[in-house]
């Protein structure tokens, strides 16, 4: 039993063993050229291993830690492990944070001939730190309404299963920090976490990204590239836009949930995966379904798990809160004072029914701070098409709402159901004026001249609108 | 043609942004005009290696590792970037020169052990 354990043991590779490691690893030799390195590493350095292999080290890890090769010689050197802090350039060109841990290998009489190097990419807690934010992605995601709690109550049990997830919900919503919060509390929170907008790239080059190409493959396919699928091996893949996804590719996607396992584009070798999949979108997939642009099966194989974040204007009190953490947020990051929003504002920043969500609202406030020169917000600091919200309101009619429905189905609800501010979306313009009057009524107790304020008309106008509409 | 090469010793410099030292050469068709000339900076700095690059006049630049703000700035100047090159700027002009160098190439001569 031992000599068979033995030979086990001596049989695994070096690569495999790197590969189990969810961060950048490199072995280099005495002459500081690579010997060995992990996926993780070919994912940060657009490097494959087959050509970073017996490269000196520094041309394939573009770092600044000092002379880096003077570093590493004194780790070979005293045979101490060093850890230092610096950066890399990674692939697409960013400047990554990175903690390096330098460990020299000694042989059997104690010499060092070679060392492994551990790069741990530290750009989260740096950006965070910066910020002053919660490492804890779902402290991030704000909100005590009630269907937000509700989310929050669903957020560990997904995280805690393996099935897929599909996150739906209007744009601005969230989805994203979402995704990312699920894989953090997941058991895959050590693996990598990628992101691929589906609806961002031309269907060709989304093969390629995704499943990635062998050598020869197309003009241009000059060396083997792992696909976005092998670099999240063993972590979650977040398929954004899915509605996007196009037909050809929905096949192949659907073999690799049913099989774990595809074709490279090119390849002859089957290559296997352990992914989670998370996809996200803004569309009704049922209605593309029913078009026959989405795949039914890859529908239900997707809707193992569904989550749908609510709209801004449906999270009771939310806007409040979130009007007062963006404040905050960027009174520090712009370096202002600004104490408070002032009356005015507040009732057109909380009656405002933000068909862009969450995102529209940082941006609002983002622009406010920005314009804001006294201790509070003011009317006059707020985007034009605030204060005179008939002139830009825009009502988009393919916008549906779905709820969170744990056994699959999906119940279409006009937003008008769910607005604070009716807006019927059948009856065109006519109607969502006609809306906004009655709604402007109904807040001021029926007195026409607040309701013309909030609406930003005078009260003659109103009152010609008011004969129109025949609700005189 | 002119062309600028980011260098270290006798590779192509690993990082843009840390390079001291730079080679200009003038190039007709596939073949370098006159010797190429180093320039040696005072100091590190993208900036005023990006106003280098700028004031003599170079259409394609060579580098290893660049930011993306550096690339798109180029890029605006209608520069011609070819970046993450790896290996000796010998080689790396030969294949500029030739018509085949592209981002993200390995030049022969990279690995310890070429060409012995």
């Amino acid at each position: 039993m031992r000599s068979t354990e033995t030979a086990f043991f001596d049989k695994i590779k070096i690569i495999e063993i790197l590969n189990g490691i969810p961060h950048g690893a490199v072995i280099l030799d005495r002459d500081l050229c690579i010997v060995e390195m992990n996926s993780s590493l070919e994912l940060l350095t657009g490097f494959a291993v087959s050509e970073a292999k017996r490269v000196r080290a520094d041309f394939i890890l573009r770092c600044n830690i000092g002379k880096s090769e003077k570093l590493f010689r004194k780790v070979l050197e005293t045979g101490e492990s060093l850890s230092v802090e610096g950066n890399i350039i990674t692939q697409d060109h960013k400047n990554k944070p990175i903690h390096f841990t330098v460990s020299p290998f000694r042989n059997d009489d104690g010499n060092s001939v070679g060392l492994f190097v551990f790069l741990e990419d530290i750009s989260i807690s740096h950006s965070f730190d910066q910020r002053g934010f919660s490492s804890d992605g779902v402290k991030d995601i704000l909100g005590h309404s009630s269907k937000m709690l509700e989310m929050f109550e669903l957020l560990p049990v997904l995280a805690h299963t393996d099935a897929s997830v599909l996150i739906t919900g209007e744009t601005g919503t969230g989805k994203d920090l979402i995704a990312e919060a699920i894989h953090k509390a997941s058991k895959r929170s050590r693996y990598p976490f990628i992101k691929i907008n589906c609806g961002a790239l031309p269907e060709a080059l989304l093969e390629s990204e995704l499943f990635g190409h062998v050598r020869g493959a197309f003009t241009g396919a000059v060396k083997d590239k792992p696909g976005l699928f092998r670099l999240a091996q063993d972590g979650t893949i977040f398929l954004t836009e899915i509605g996007d996804l196009p037909l050809s590719l929905q096949v192949k996607l659907l073999s690799v949930l049913d099989d774990r396992e595809f074709f490279p584009v090119g390849g002859v070798k089957k290559e296997k995966v352990n992914v989670r999949i998370i996809a996200a979108t803004h569309r009704a997939l049922r209605e593309l379904v029913k078009r026959g642009e989405f795949r039914e099966d890859l529908f239900y194989r997707l809707n193992v798990l569904r989550l749908h974040l609510p709209a801004l204007r449906e999270r009771d009190g939310d806007i409040r809160l979130l009007l007062d953490y963006f404040l905050r947020k960027f009174n520090t990051s712009l370096n202002k004072s600004i104490k408070e929003y002032s009356g005015k504002a507040t009732e057109i920043l909380t009656s405002y029914h933000y068909p862009g969500n969450v995102r529209e609202l940082r941006n609002i406030v983002e622009y406010a701070v920005h314009i804001c020169r006294g201790k509070s917000v003011k009317k006059e600091c707020l985007p034009d098409y605030l204060v005179s919200p008939l002139m830009d309101m825009e009502v988009n009619e393919e916008q549906d709402v779905k709820q969170i429905d744990t056994e699959g189905g999906v119940q279409s609800k006009p937003v008008a159901d769910k607005a604070e501010h009716a807006v019927p979306i059948d009856g065109g313009w006519r109607d969502v004026e006609k809306g906004m009057i009655i709604d402007a009524l109904k807040k001021t107790g029926g007195n026409r001249s607040k309701a013309a304020l909030i609406l930003g008309w005078g009260r003659t106008t109103l009152w010609r609108k008011l004969n129109r509409y025949s609700l005189n | 043609m002119r062309i600028l090469i980011t260098i270290q010793k006798n590779s192509v410099a690993p990082r843009f942004d840390l390079t001291t030292e730079v080679l200009i050469a003038l190039c007709e068709g596939q073949k370098v005009l006159g010797k190429p000339r180093t320039v040696l900076m005072t100091r590190p700095s993208s900036e005023e290696l990006c106003a280098l690059i700028i004031k003599e006049n170079i259409n394609t630049v060579i580098c290893n590792g660049i930011e993306e703000s550096h690339l798109q700035y180029l890029a605006w100047k209608k520069m011609r970037v070819i970046d993450s090159v790896v290996g000796p700027y010998s080689e790396a002009l030969k294949a500029v020169t030739g018509g085949f160098l592209r981002s993200g190439t390995v030049l022969p001569g990279a690995k310890q052990g070429d060409g012995k």
